[in-house]
């Protein structure tokens, strides 16, 4: 597979062409109708369960008839946001996500991107060896480290219920890495080269010709790691214990388990919970589109 | 892929070293042009080494050993018991169960997976309408939390829920998640529909680097829309067949979120356990973090096997 290529089509100007109107090559809309309703069939399958997820937490009676696909308007209610916000606390939970996430992103562009610039452009004793490393990490899976990660960071270390204890083992995204030196590959060592022969240390010259040249890219790599932490459940799940300190996927995942049964309309609170942990993803993801490519996903998991 | 990867990053480093003497840095040559790298590497490694490394090695290392939970610090004895543990996890009906499981899931997940996300991509290259809209509307799934949409489908699967409401009569009973027989297979169709736009996106890249002249020649020779999928597109992408294989096999063996939230804990009776839910409950819910250890390496064993038996019958030609 050539993933400098792909790469390289990838970190340029947005890889999807301006097709709505149709190009002047083909007449997409005459010729494919088939192939159209392959697609709108495809995407009313996926997309269904979240129309259903939000009609679902605006509904006071659960009403799992097709009447209940649309409701009239003067059924809809926010109840369920209250009830869900009353048993779990959403904003405490949604902070404890985003601290998670924000550690995790943090660590990740600071320590990631040094040693994603060192691989790609520095020479340095034992650069292969670093390299090597990072491509052995991804092959590790992650569910054999959980229980001696658990040992250590839980019972060890005493990090249970604590911000680093969730983000010490996501701290730096290998992917990520391998991401920022694609790349970082592409740029002209010249340019570089230019930059130290005028003084500037090796840290300015990343920062002020290195990451503005790839801030596109960057941006890309951050969408894909935030994904990771954001939507974890296993590990801060047996990290936190403490309702306060948990992540809003381990809140509303317990109040599944343990307290739905408790409430008046349990459905209509977990689906008001759903809605909230998936809407930022889902606002994300949707306003920056063109830059989640299929390129940097392929090379993204080629390591 | 490896090798691939590296290539240009040598090729990079040998033309600037042809320009600079190699006797103009002394004997800091032996570190390399740019030191400084090493130091732009050192949280990286550390984090490898503190994070990865040693928690695999200990991973191992409990497998064998008599391993319990104490309190920190404390002195405590841990017998080398050989194999035991090993034994243990091999003959634990509940671990023979939960591998069975996962055979039940990729058998299901891993066909519908390829087949799926090839039909879609392929669909999806090329000029087409709302092709934007399309791509958000697939990989949607996919960027949202497990929890969040497992929510969802638990309202649509329950008893009284939309899809045996819509089927009447026709619904399974006992219903969808309570029944032995459906409960592995919704988790697989659910793992499937989630994962399913990472899925379309790595072909959406292998199907672009596939030359547009193979697909032009095919026309010329007058070949049909299914013959030139056939013939030209499956085998053009298959390197990405047996990525998406590998990958599909990987999160299965993954499976946690699903079985312990959609069926509660991966019942009925088991019947949708997955090893890494096995390995939670003996290892954490249960305090025997050795045996747990030594599912892990049984698991990722077994993986390592299926992903070269993967490898070897799709690139066998």
């Amino acid at each position: 597979m050539a993933t400098p290529t792909t790469v390289a089509a990838g970190a340029g100007a947005p890889a999807v062409p301006p097709t709505a109107t149709g190009g002047p090559r083909r007449r997409p809309s005459r010729t494919s109708w088939p192939r159209m309703l392959l697609l709108a069939l495809g995407a009313l399958l996926f997309l269904f369960p979240f129309y259903y997820m939000l009609v679902g937490s605006f509904t006071a009676e659960p009403d799992p008839s097709l009447a209940g696909l649309a409701p009239s308007p003067d059924e809809l209610t926010v109840s369920n946001y209250s009830a869900i916000d009353g048993s779990i606390g959403l904003v405490r939970s949604l902070v404890n996500s985003g601290i998670f996430t924000g550690g995790v992103l943090l660590g990740t562009m600071v320590l990631g991107v040094l040693v994603g610039y060192a691989l790609a452009q520095l020479e340095f004793r034992g650069r292969g060896a670093v390299f090597a490393l990072m491509l052995l990490v991804q092959v590790v899976p992650f569910q054999l480290l959980t229980i001696p990660l658990y040992v250590l960071i839980v019972r060890d270390y005493g990090l249970a219920d604590s911000y680093l204890g969730m983000i010490l083992p996501f701290a730096i995204n290998s992917t990520a890495v391998f991401v920022f030196r694609q790349y970082f590959l592409q740029l002209p060592r010249d340019l570089f080269d230019a930059a130290r022969i005028d003084g500037a240390g090796e840290l300015r010259v990343l920062w002020s010709i290195a990451v503005p040249l790839v801030r596109p890219a960057l941006l890309t790599a951050l969408l894909l790691t935030f994904i990771g932490p954001w939507n974890e459940f296993l590990w801060p799940f047996l990290v936190t214990k403490e309702q306060d300190m948990q992540p809003l996927a381990v809140s509303l995942a317990n109040y599944i388990t343990n307290l739905s049964a408790r409430a008046a309309n349990p459905f209509g609170a977990i689906l008001a919970g759903a809605c909230v942990l998936a809407a930022p993803a889902v606002v994300l993801f949707t306003v920056f589109q063109r830059h989640f490519v299929s390129n940097d996903v392929g090379s993204g998991v080629k390591g | 892929m490896a090798t691939s990867t590296s290539v240009p990053a040598r090729a990079g480093t040998g033309a600037p070293a042809q320009r600079r003497p190699a006797s103009s840095r002394g004997p800091l040559r032996v570190l390399g042009r740019h030191p400084v790298g090493m130091l732009f590497a050192a949280p990286y490694v550390v984090f490898i080494l503190a994070v990865f490394a040693y928690p695999l090695g200990l991973a191992v290392w409990m497998s064998f050993h008599d391993f319990f939970f104490s309190a920190p610090g404390v002195a405590v004895e841990r017998p080398f018991v050989g194999l035991d543990n090993y034994v243990a996890v091999l003959t634990d009906p509940d671990v023979q169960r939960s591998f069975r499981n996962i055979a039940v899931f990729l058998v299901i997940n891993v066909p519908l997976t390829v087949a799926l996300s090839l039909v879609l991509a392929t669909a999806l290259n090329g000029a087409i309408r709302f092709r934007s809209f399309f791509r958000v509307a697939y990989y949607v799934p996919y960027v949202t939390a497990s929890v969040a949409v497992v929510a969802v489908w638990l309202y649509l699967f329950s008893t009284g829920g939309l899809v045996n409401q819509v089927l009447g009569g026709a619904a399974p009973d006992p219903s969808w998640l309570v029944n032995k027989g459906l409960a592995m297979p919704v988790i697989a169709v659910f793992v499937t529909w989630k994962q399913l736009g990472f899925f379309i996106l790595l072909y959406l890249a292998a199907l672009q680097n596939v030359p547009k002249e193979v697909y032009e020649s095919a026309s010329v020779d007058g070949a049909g829309r299914l013959r030139t999928f056939w013939s030209i597109t499956v085998p053009s992408v298959r390197p990405a067949t047996t990525l998406v294989v590998i990958l599909s096999t990987i999160t299965g063996a993954n499976l946690f979120t699903e079985p312990y939230l959609l069926t509660g804990g991966g019942g009925p009776d088991g019947a949708s356990a997955s090893p890494v839910l096995v390995m939670y409950q003996r290892g954490i819910e249960q305090g025997n973090p050795d045996v747990a250890a030594a599912i892990g390496v049984v698991l990722v064993v077994g993986v390592l096997l299926v992903s070269l038996v993967n490898r070897y019958v799709l690139e066998r030609d």
